[in-house]
């Protein structure tokens, strides 16, 4: 018996529960940055199950794209990481409030 | 067999996903997030999206969470509270939880997704299919996305430069 549509689709919204609850209530800009990849992980799961159980290869070619962006997405996100360090000493988010009024 | 197996990935790249945001060191959070991508990967060969699976893998599991690791033992981050909850926040955060909750309860309750079975590809010569998608009808996608990692290249050399004496940092 192979697992339904229903339950690649909970499991991806379960898994995007996880990434933005610790978008939500984590501090350190680093852990943040690693649940919204969860949150990315989960979308693409979703777009593989359904594009498997719909016998179409769109939501598969959508996912490469997906993963190239978010490599890059990777790369220009942490630059902007270590330079805040280099100007701010800290990476957490409650010390990074230059523009708060 | 299929089933238990979903089952027990499903398990797996969960908790390490709650791994990954209950940890409060940044290194056991990379590691959790590194075995939940294996866990979706194991997912998505079940889906039969073999080659999906190993660009996830050779991407994110081998690019991307190193690159994380790297960062994290460069940067030194210890000190300061792990969890925020206050006001706005806390509010913030408990709304979230419950149109999460509320829309997971409709998809579960009223989903109607089309339960019928799994259609197959061509199994064995998904590679071919890819590329043939990726040059005929994703032909200027591509392209884009060649200019984006371009652009992103040159944006990391840019930032990650140190400003020369008398220069504005970037």
């Amino acid at each position: 018996m192979t697992p339904s549509l229903e339950a690649y689709v909970m499991l991806s919204a379960a898994l995007f529960v996880v990434g933005f609850l610790g978008v939500l209530l984590r501090r350190n800009t680093l852990v943040i940055y690693m649940c919204l990849e969860l949150m990315l992980v989960a979308a693409t799961l979703a777009l593989v199950a359904f594009s498997r159980f719909n016998g179409t290869e769109d939501g598969d070619v959508f996912v490469f794209f997906i993963l190239t962006v978010a490599a890059a997405e990777v790369a220009v996100g942490l630059a902007i990481i270590v330079a805040l360090f280099r100007a701010r000493q800290t990476v957490q988010v409650d010390q990074l409030d230059s523009l708060k009024h | 067999m299929e089933q238990l197996a979903f089952t027990c990935l499903s398990v797996f790249s969960l908790a390490c996903a709650l791994g990954v945001v209950l940890s409060k060191n940044a290194v056991n959070g990379a590691m959790c997030l590194l075995l939940c991508l294996a866990g979706v990967a194991g997912l998505f060969v079940q889906l039969h999206a073999y080659l999906l699976a190993f660009i996830l893998v050779l991407v994110y599991a081998g690019a991307v969470v190193a690159l994380f690791l790297f960062i994290i033992m460069l940067l030194d981050m210890q000190g300061g509270r792990t969890w925020r909850f206050k006001g706005m926040n806390a509010l913030a955060g408990m709304i979230a939880a419950v149109l999460l909750v509320t829309g997971l309860n409709t998809l579960a309750v009223r989903g109607r997704l089309g339960a019928g079975p799994p259609m197959g590809h061509s199994a064995g010569s998904s590679l071919k299919l890819y590329s043939y998608q990726l040059f005929t009808t994703y032909l200027l996608p591509v392209q884009v996305m060649g200019f984006l990692l371009l652009i992103a290249m040159l944006g990391v050399i840019v930032l990650s430069r140190r400003a020369a004496p008398g220069e504005d940092a970037p």
